[in-house]
């Protein structure tokens, strides 16, 4: 007979990752609050809420294109093109059709262009690093002409919707665009770990051939997957210009797509592809807000800023990476 | 846990020595305490008469250890000189001296007789020629203890009869070649003698006229279980009925036969003949050009591998660990990945489910592991091989094309995996078994087809199947055809 684990030791042992970046997130928050204590204001505290789910947003979508082993350059371009598109679509473009239309045609277009990614990648067999920076390219150049290069934004108007989509906070503690990635989480998390796509997606990340050689549509479920990924890059750009009230075409959104992916592969997602928790990917986006704000509240200049953030990267991922490999030689003497 | 306890095994000059074993017997441990790879926890090695210690593979060099792995170590996108000198490149003026090189090179090249040169890129050489460019590599090195571990796992015969006349040469200018092989026949065709081991330990040693497949066996797993009697075939319908198909391997051919229920055919043939090619085409890996298909009397029409698996097609791969397994995940992940929209509702999957069937599968077929959450890379080839066909197994198909399915395995796994056949078919599958062993395709074949460039070269059944007559085939040296 089979016999099985406890279940919090099944928990720990599929999730060290998870928990290693949680211990992580705790001894920078606590030590960054010991050395200067405004870190730990109620202000603080929810402007860290804010864009950890703002940016996890984003992350998670990644993520399900690095667990195919894939990678998406563009999706700061995009949110870039969003960006300026959303309040273009409210205020100049149709100023008398409801929010939710222009919703719509922002992440019909976002899955768009996630479908012809992916199109491009299974069907013509070009590598994602390529066919997504050129998208990166061509989404920032639209963005620039469609605007005419003016930054773009809400004025004085839609301040309800940004008050309830990311100004605001629920019980008047929660920013919502924290409640949102939960939500958001809570659905990938179900649809990576509890459906048939979601395995189709972590067996094609290991080894395509043999999920191939098992009837798995491969090709169809990496479509899927840039899909998912850029749509969310879609709804982020809304996030992002509903946040910001104020989208610059040349520059909004820039190098977004590298804090997505440090947080995806922080929090656990394997470059190689075929290994992520959308558990670990939030808690990745985490870290990332928590370290960024961590070397501002202490006093870092602005010029040494992304020295330090990118060393601390570097520091994790080699920590995660030594201590992998401990585990799997743990794992093979069992 | 040691791989290895108490073993001890001499290698003299001017001989070729074979060491055997099933799987985890220690072969494998053993040749990599000499080449340096693995340091021994206790013993000791002596090397011409001295003691000496390996701690690593620069060491093993100097003395004149070369170790050639399964996997070749080469660098393909480079040329065949730059891979004879890998590291310890000549160099002229702090620049790599390419003439030199090139020269030495080419001399290696034609005491082994081959016809590429300095040059040539590994990428466009065979298997078997990139097996010499190893064994340059190691004669550079001076060498004078050549090991090799399945050498000839990736070989056509040809290219085999050209590897054996080389170590024949080596023997004779002094050289000490040991190797380690599964197969019995060639074994018993180039060694001069043959160390077993079993469980880590000294098993026992065959001097040459005592060397021979019972003995062997005898040796290697301590009784003698190598084929199950074959029963008596009661064959039903016609379960696949391929129609002139045309592959792009060969797309000029047009190749039919039947399968039936209950049967095992064998499907012989060299290397590159074209077996693989039209099994993956069956199964809708490859495209198909033309010709029809039907399973059990229904005419299917296959795009990719989800259409042949809903008609009741099941492929065991000839690539393990490439395309029949995914090694990093669980032997559970494994069964259920081919069944996972079956063991689902609304999408979601049945994780009860997996287990009940993954258990299920790893009983019957014994699949040695503590439990189904255990990673398949873990797992020894054998095992590994019958997750794969677990995989199916649970799916209930029709048909089966299995692609080379024992090779690589050891002879006590081996075994089982035929039983396993055998009780597929009597359950009424139809069972397309091809192998290059010829051993094996006389001993489980209801009936062999043979294969040469891309088509069918003939059929043979009842006392016409004999390794003669396959071979005519194979190498289309048979007159009544052609």
């Amino acid at each position: 007979m089979e016999t099985q684990d406890p279940f919090l030791k099944r928990l720990v042992r599929g999730n060290q990752k998870t928990f290693g970046i949680i211990g992580l997130l705790l001894l920078i928050f606590v030590v960054t609050g010991l050395v200067e204590r405004s870190y730990w204001s109620p202000a603080n505290l929810m402007n860290m809420l804010r864009y950890i789910g703002l940016y996890g947003i984003i992350a998670i979508g990644v993520s399900f294109v690095i667990i195919t082993g894939g990678i998406d350059l563009s999706i700061g371009a995009l949110i870039g093109l969003t960006g300026v598109l959303f309040p273009m679509l409210l205020i100049e473009i149709m100023p008398d059709a409801p929010v939710l239309v222009a919703f719509a045609i922002i992440l019909a277009l976002s899955l768009v262009v996630g479908l012809v990614h992916g199109l491009l990648i299974t069907k013509l067999r070009l590598q994602p690093f390529l066919v997504t920076l050129c998208g990166l390219f061509i989404y920032r150049g639209i963005a620039r002409s469609v605007a005419n290069d003016s930054t773009k934004g809400f004025g004085n108007d839609f301040t309800a919707l940004r008050e309830t989509l990311v100004k605001g906070e629920l019980f008047g503690m929660i920013p919502m665009p924290f409640v949102i990635v939960l939500l958001i989480g809570v659905i990938a998390a179900v649809l990576l770990n509890m459906t048939t796509f979601g395995r189709y997606l972590l067996a094609l990340g290991r080894n395509e051939q043999a999920a191939r050689f098992s009837g798995i549509h491969t090709d169809r479920m990496k479509i899927y997957a840039y899909m998912i990924c850029s749509c969310l890059a879609g709804f982020g750009g809304i996030m992002f210009v509903l946040d910001t009230n104020g989208a610059t075409p040349s520059k909004f959104g820039n190098f977004y797509e590298l804090w997505a992916i440090s947080g995806a592969v922080l929090g656990g997602c394997s470059l190689r592809g075929g290994e992520g928790s959308i558990a670990g990917v939030i808690c990745g986006a985490a870290l990332v807000q928590v370290t960024t704000t961590a070397v501002f509240f202490l006093g870092v200049s602005d010029t040494h800023k992304f020295t330090v953030i990118g060393a601390f990267i570097l520091i994790g991922v080699t920590v995660d990476e030594l201590l992998n490999r401990y585990a799997a030689r743990r794992r093979a003497l069992v | 846990m040691h791989a290895l306890n108490d073993v001890s095994a001499s290698f003299y000059q001017g001989e070729v020595v074979a060491v055997m074993g099933e799987n985890g017997a220690g072969k494998s441990t053993l040749m990599k305490c000499l080449a340096g790879v693995h340091v021994p926890n206790e013993g000791s090695i002596y090397f011409d008469g001295k003691p000496v210690s390996i701690p690593n593979v620069n060491r093993a060099t100097e003395l004149g250890v070369a170790f050639i792995h399964q996997e070749l170590n080469l660098a393909d996108n480079l040329s065949v000189g730059a891979n004879i000198f890998l590291g310890r490149e000549p160099t002229k003026g702090g620049f790599i001296d390419r003439a030199t090189i090139r020269s030495r090179t080419n001399r290696l090249i034609e005491q082994l007789g081959m016809q590429f040169t300095a040059d040539t890129r590994v990428s466009d050489l065979s298997i078997g020629h990139q097996q010499m460019v190893e064994i340059a590599k190691a004669l550079s090195q001076e060498a004078r203890l050549l090991i090799m571990d399945e050498p000839t796992s990736s070989l056509t015969r040809h290219e085999t009869d050209v590897l054996f006349e080389l170590v024949r040469d080596l023997r004779a200018k002094g050289l000490c070649v040991v190797f380690i092989s599964h197969r019995l026949a060639e074994v018993q065709e180039i060694a001069d003698r043959v160390i077993v081991l079993r469980d880590g330990k000294n098993s026992g040693e065959l001097p040459k006229e005592r060397i021979d497949h019972d003995n062997m066996v005898a040796l290697m797993v301590g009784r003698d279980l190598a084929f199950p009697e074959k029963k008596v075939t009661t064959l039903g319908k016609v379960l696949l009925d391929v129609q002139d198909l045309r592959v792009a391997h060969a797309p000029d051919e047009r190749v039919s036969f039947q399968l039936r229920a209950g049967e095992v055919v064998a499907m012989a043939g060299l290397v590159g003949a074209g077996r693989t090619e039209l099994a993956r085409a069956i199964f809708g890996i490859d495209r198909i050009f033309g010709g029809t298909l039907k399973v059990d009397g229904t005419p299917v029409t296959i795009r990719d591998p989800r259409d042949a698996i809903a008609a009741g097609i099941a492929y065991v791969p000839e690539d393990r660990k490439q395309h029949g397994a995914i090694v990093e995940m669980t032997i559970r992940d494994n069964v259920v990945m081919a069944g996972l929209d079956r063991y689902q509702r609304l999408g979601f999957v049945q994780q009860d489910q997996h287990e009940t069937v993954a258990v299920e599968a790893k009983e019957k077929l014994r699949i040695k592991a503590p439990t189904v959450a255990k990673e398949v890379g873990l797992l020894s080839g054998g095992n590994q091989q019958k997750v794969v066909l677990a995989k199916w197994i649970s799916l209930g198909p029709k048909v089966f094309l299995l692609d080379e399915p024992t090779r690589g395995i050891d002879i006590g796994s081996k075994s089982e995996i035929y039983e396993v056949i055998e009780e597929m078919a009597e359950e009424g599958a139809a069972i397309l078994y091809i192998s290059s062993e010829l051993e094996e395709v006389l001993r489980v074949a209801d009936r062999i087809l043979v294969m040469h460039e891309g088509q069918l070269a003939g059929e043979l059944t009842g006392e016409e199947m004999t390794e003669e007559r396959v071979m005519q085939l194979a190498t289309g040296m048979d007159d009544s055809i052609s």
